[in-house]
């Protein structure tokens, strides 16, 4: 009786929060006359998780990876109080999520914004709940049951050498584009902003201040000592105003975009070689400080607030004419959003330290799927900060100056001639506001970001007086993140190439071995700040080419990573479930494929990287023209190697299939035996 | 315990994970070790040679 009226309530329930979505979808889908409150995205978002979390990944978790309460974990069966160790679920999913969480699902939907909020919304949210959540989840669970192997190693071991290689080759790719990115996001934000640049400097004083507290100080006291630094930090940017007043401090910190290139790659050729615990350590602390709490009051403010988007549902550049980057809706809002739907990136993290810490198999849904609809929501937030903006602030922030013009008024006339009207006083007083100079062309979706994120907070908290503050706070918050990656980044990346170079001569392969770490370090960042310098250089501001470069290969590795998890459900005898990882990459496919394709090959200049080659040979010959043709077709290249080493896993993947389901080729999967779990005989 | 008091106990303990707290404390104890700069360094020697922590995009 009890059980009947239970079932009763819960079907109710559901059916109400079922309801709530589709309105609030169907809201934001269907509205045109009037901007929307934000709230309907807030509502249409937590019904969709709630939605996918409860059916969705419960029915994966049942139906196709029969996840076991009772079969011994690696973090059991291993456990060494290192690297394994059963730890409460609810700790792994803060140290999972803090580990995914980056700068990409801020900038990414802040870019695609550009097509106007229906676009990047319903991706976002449809993206994670059937694609996103699901691989973190498949592959964290399977790499669970591997004793925590990793994604390449499993590529290699359920589709093949090619597998495993092309996983390795196309990380390391992704690392490089991916440090040049975010780098590019950072000097872009940071040009010509005295205010901004001086407190980004102070971080690392900062950071080197904790680092040696905790060291020499108290020792381990890690919480301790980022609130500290995260006092400090407050500190920065509340002086950062008067260094940007005062004529001689802010000529010191007013630098150029190539200027901040050659600062921010010295930097972090640096911060690889220096041992960890003096400066990458005490950073990630800070940055991980300053993340949790800057996304949890986000979140909140956008609650309390609940503001008006401005941006319409889609806009007129949905042909593909945009000024933030060319290309239309398909395939480019894909690859843009790129984290906060899907990211093949996470994956590295589903199968790292995650696996080794998970107590129960069933935890790996909450970890896993859970996680990444948090990352999701995210994205959600950096959509709305993005769209409360006016739109003609949106695209004068957001727009180079090779497309709307080098002065003011040609900006600001070019804009409105689109249908959003935006005045050079209008910007003069924004800018002013936010206590910068300017805020035309700051392409890269960091200032963007922060000015809408500045525009939520202050009518909460200190109102329009503190906007200044608000706008730095956000602007460090970004670049903190930011620099941390490239640390982080640059060393992961390092031990690869170390690892890799080991098997040819011994020595190399020593992480502890100067003469190698230079080497490698050098190397590694001279990759990225290759890339980063080509998007400085380039007169479309770099975002145009580096992002959906990037875009292309985080995805082309989500690809990669669900080939291998296609490649374990079909070896499960799971084949008639096989579409849930499937179909997101039968779609990734034709995303990435498409996008690529487009790079290489369109005939806009704007968008094709040949185009553009051609269309600067044709033009007036001069060093810099070569130098962007040389990048151009290097794009290209890369492109096309990337494609080409995901098309040989997608065909080795393939032969693995036909040969399982035809019964030419054993369904072996390499997972380790069943052993029962100790921790439900204690629990018991 | 409460309902807030476990709460607030997950939390932290997320947040000293999160930090490597929790981390240092468990090399303290395998190692039998007290708190000191020495230990703190002899941590960072052993973390140093296994690979970082990626941290995503």
């Amino acid at each position: 009786m009890l059980d009947g009226m239970n079932r009763s309530l819960s079907i109710l329930l559901w059916g109400v929060v079922s309801v709530l979505a589709a309105a609030a979808i169907a809201v934001i889908a269907i509205h045109r006359s009037e901007p929307i409150n934000a709230l309907w995205l807030v509502t249409a978002a937590t019904c969709c998780y709630a939605l996918g979390y409860r059916f969705y990944s419960k029915f994966i978790a049942a139906k196709i990876l029969a996840v076991d309460a009772l079969r011994a974990t690696p973090a059991e069966r291993l456990e060494n109080g290192r690297d394994f160790l059963v730890t409460n679920k609810w700790v792994v999913f803060g140290h999972h999520f803090a580990a995914i969480a980056g700068p990409g699902p801020l900038v990414g939907p802040v870019l695609a914004a550009q097509f106007g909020y229906l676009p990047g919304t319903l991706w976002v949210l449809a993206g994670a709940v059937f694609a996103g959540c699901v691989q973190d989840f498949v592959i964290l669970l399977f790499s669970v049951r591997r004793d925590g192997k990793s994604l390449t190693e499993m590529a290699k071991e359920e589709t093949g050498v090619i597998g495993g290689i092309v996983a390795y080759a196309a990380v390391i790719a992704i690392l490089i584009i991916l440090l040049a990115v975010v780098a590019l996001v950072v000097v872009n934000a940071l040009k010509d902003s005295p205010w901004g640049t001086f407190t980004i400097a102070m971080t690392i004083p900062i950071a080197l201040l904790m680092g040696i507290y905790l060291r020499r100080i108290r020792p381990g006291r890690v919480l301790e000592v980022s609130v500290l630094g995260f006092v400090l930090v407050l500190l920065a940017i509340w002086g950062g105003q008067w260094v940007s007043r005062d004529p001689t401090t802010a000529n010191l910190f007013t630098l150029s975009a190539p200027t901040l290139a050659i600062s921010i790659i010295i930097y972090a050729f640096a911060a690889s070689a220096v041992p960890v615990w003096l400066l990458l350590a005490p950073r990630d602390y800070l940055s991980t400080f300053v993340k949790l709490g800057t996304i949890g009051l986000l979140g909140i403010g956008i609650v309390a607030i609940h503001p008006t988007l401005h941006m319409p549902a889609f806009t007129r550049f949905v042909d593909g004419t945009g000024p933030v980057f060319a290309g239309k809706i398909f395939p480019f809002a894909f690859i843009t959003i790129a984290c906060g739907a899907i990211s093949g990136f996470h994956s590295l993290i589903s199968s790292g330290t995650t696996p080794k810490l998970i107590a129960r198999e069933t935890e790996t849904r909450m970890v896993g799927y859970g996680a990444m609809m948090a990352e999701s929501a995210v994205a959600v937030m950096a959509i709305i900060a993005a769209c409360v903006l006016q739109p003609g602030v949106y695209f004068a922030i957001n727009s180079p100056a090779g497309v709307v013009g080098q002065t003011a008024i040609a900006a600001t006339t070019t804009i409105s001639n689109w249908g959003f009207p935006v005045t050079a006083a209008d910007m003069q007083a924004l800018a002013q506001a936010v206590g910068e100079h300017t805020l035309f062309n700051r392409t890269g979706g960091a200032p963007a970001f922060a000015v809408g994120m500045a525009h939520i907070f202050s009518q909460t908290l200190g109102g329009g007086t503190v906007m200044a503050l608000w706008y730095h706070f956000a602007v460090m918050f970004e670049a903190l993140f930011i620099l941390t990656i490239l640390d982080a980044g640059t060393r992961v990346a390092r031990f690869m190439v170390q690892d890799a170079l080991g098997h040819i001569y011994k020595p190399l392969g020593r992480t502890s071995w100067y003469p190698s770490i230079i080497s490698t370090s050098a190397l590694i960042v001279a990759a990225w700040g290759f890339f980063l310098w080509q998007g400085v250089k380039d007169p479309l501001g770099g975002i145009n080419s580096l992002w959906p470069l990037f875009g292309i290969a985080n995805q082309l590795l989500a690809t990669v990573a669900l080939c291998v998890a296609t490649t374990i459900i079909i070896k499960m005898h799971r084949s008639r479930y096989a579409a849930v990882t499937l179909i997101p990459l039968v779609w990734l496919v034709a995303v990435t494929f498409t996008a690529s394709w487009h790079k290489i090959f369109d005939p806009d200049a704007r968008v094709g990287f040949l185009a553009q080659a051609r269309a600067l040979a044709a033009g007036p010959a001069t060093g810099a023209s070569a130098r962007l043709i040389f990048n151009n077709r290097l794009d290209a290249v890369v492109t096309a190697l990337l494609l080409v080493m995901v098309a040989l896993v997608l065909i080795e993947s393939v032969r693995q299939w036909i040969g399982v389901l035809t019964g030419r080729r054993e369904a072996r999967v390499k997972e380790v035996p069943f052993v029962m779990t100790r921790l439900a005989e204690e629990r018991a | 315990m409460s309902h807030w008091k476990k709460t607030a106990t997950i939390f932290f303990s997320a947040l000293r994970e999160i930090f490597d707290e929790a981390a240092y404390t468990r090399f303290l104890r395998r190692t039998k070790m007290a708190s000191s700069p020495a230990a703190y360094a002899a941590f960072w020697r052993e973390r140093e040679t296994s690979a970082p922590k990626p941290r995503c995009c």
